[in-house]
């Protein structure tokens, strides 16, 4: 690295891996953090103010469930003093009529509330949650009759593909400007449920054509954001915008990170907010320095065309489909690794799927 | 989005949708749902008088004044702006 990255534009801020819902597809890793480590209030305002600072324009607070965080309202106070736009990533689980109105007051910008199905029973049932689905009609209520804009969020898997359209309907009916849907990563969670999550090529290939014909019906009425899935793709996805270049999370416990994946990264070392700026951990951390520019990617991505554009895709995939980390995403046709996706996509789709390994904190059953 | 934008209709921001000057990077920009973007100085104008109170017809007059532009190429700009930040929702009018 010799040239300086930018500043970065995005925070995401994971409050909490806290989560009363169990969704077999969760981001956060398979460790989640316990309570007792997470930041202070104190701290997390700190590692807002250095954010603001530093040029970040946009945090996600997320988790877990930021819900279960009780200064909450606190933190959104905060950051809206210093400008920050604030965005909510909920279950809508613990949010209710006060709190609406309280968040409002405190100026959140946006909220986004995640949906598991359009079907009541199995959406309950991804999310391992009786009643979910009904809790999430009344929240979307809530946060539109308070004037919030409202962003949907849907994953589609094995259970929900042939449901695609009818989450986009949905997504219109709770008020809706916008919604992201997303063909599950296998990142965390996912990959513990690969089997159970993974459609078959011909179910995800009329979930994505379905998906892109409403795009286009709703245009004008709803945003559709639309995330087709790698396992079946020829060129990788631009990773996070590229590694260190846009955004950066912070763990419940303060560890800096290039994305919500990289403590899989083993070889690698992040610093934590309790012990360095955020702008060392930006600009100096050797684990934010360690994929940027282009001085550490093999031949195959270096000569690339396409290495300014995907970057060499997803450093995280790389190591754990072809057991390294600055090997070219497995998902580039270009990969020697890419028919390995092929016959994993064989391997598990054959089969009746297992039942779901919920995501749930291991120990002490604190979830 | 609600049809065609008309000389009387009055455009404006939705909440969540917001200017801001960046002192970091010395720019105006426009923070939207998961997205930044970038604005000209022309694209800021115009945007500054999206409040909901100003009609399309005022908002091109003012614009006409301030930058001394002929009015028909004013107004094809504003059109154009306005009816692509519209059709990603983030302008109502």
């Amino acid at each position: 690295m010799t040239m300086t990255p930018p500043a970065p534009v995005g925070l995401l801020a994971e409050l909490t891996h806290r989560c009363p819902l169990g969704c077999p597809y969760c981001s956060n890793p398979l460790a989640l953090e316990g309570r007792e480590g997470e930041l202070a209030t104190g701290e997390w305002k700190r590692v807002f103010s250095e954010a603001a600072a530093l040029g970040v324009l946009q945090v996600h607070l997320s988790g877990g469930e930021p819900l279960s965080r009780r200064d909450l309202t606190e933190i959104v106070r905060h950051c809206a003093s210093l400008g920050l736009y604030t965005n909510l990533i909920t279950s809508g689980i613990g949010m209710n009529a006060s709190l609406v109105k309280a968040l409002a007051e405190a100026g959140l910008d946006h909220v986004q509330l995640s949906i598991q199905d359009a079907d009541a029973a199995s959406a309950d049932k991804i999310a391992g949650y009786a009643g979910a689905f009904a809790k999430k009609q009344e929240v979307a209520a809530l946060v539109t009759a308070e004037g919030f804009p409202l962003t949907v969020n849907a994953v589609i898997h094995r259970a929900n593909a042939a449901r695609a359209g009818a989450m986009l309907d949905l997504a219109v009916a709770l008020g809706a400007r916008r919604v992201e849907i997303a063909h599950v990563q296998y990142y965390g969670w996912a990959v513990a449920n690969r089997g159970q999550l993974m459609p078959d090529r011909a179910a995800a290939a009329a979930a994505v054509a379905e998906v892109e014909q409403k795009k286009r019906e709703l245009a004008g009425i709803i945003v559709v954001d639309h995330v087709i899935p790698d396992y079946h793709a020829r060129l990788p996805k631009a990773c996070m915008g590229g590694w260190g270049r846009r955004t950066l999370n912070i763990t419940p416990t303060g560890k800096g990170l290039p994305c919500h994946a990289a403590e899989t990264l083993k070889h690698l070392t992040f610093w934590n907010v309790r012990d360095a700026s955020l702008s060392d951990i930006w600009y100096q951390s050797p684990g934010f320095n360690a994929y940027r520019g282009t001085a550490w990617m093999n031949e195959t991505c270096r000569s690339c065309e396409r290495r300014d554009i995907d970057h060499g895709g997803c450093r995280c995939q790389a190591l754990a489909l072809a057991g390294d980390a600055a090997a070219t995403d497995p998902v580039c046709h270009k990969s020697p690794d890419h028919a390995r996706l092929a016959d994993i996509l064989a391997a598990e789709t054959q089969t009746e799927p297992a039942p779901y390994h919920y995501r749930r904190v291991a120990a002490r059953g604190s979830a | 989005m609600t049809g065609a934008l008309q000389a009387t209709s009055r455009p404006r921001l939705p909440r969540g949708v917001r200017l801001k000057h960046d002192k970091v990077r010395g720019e105006w920009l426009l923070l939207a749902p998961e997205r930044v973007i970038k604005t000209n100085g022309v694209a800021r104008a115009v945007l500054e008088r999206c409040t909901g109170e100003l009609t399309l017809r005022d908002i091109i007059a003012g614009l006409v004044r301030d930058f001394e532009a002929p009015e028909a190429r004013i107004e094809a700009d504003v059109r154009a702006l306005l009816m692509s930040l519209a059709e990603k929702r983030l302008l109502d009018f």
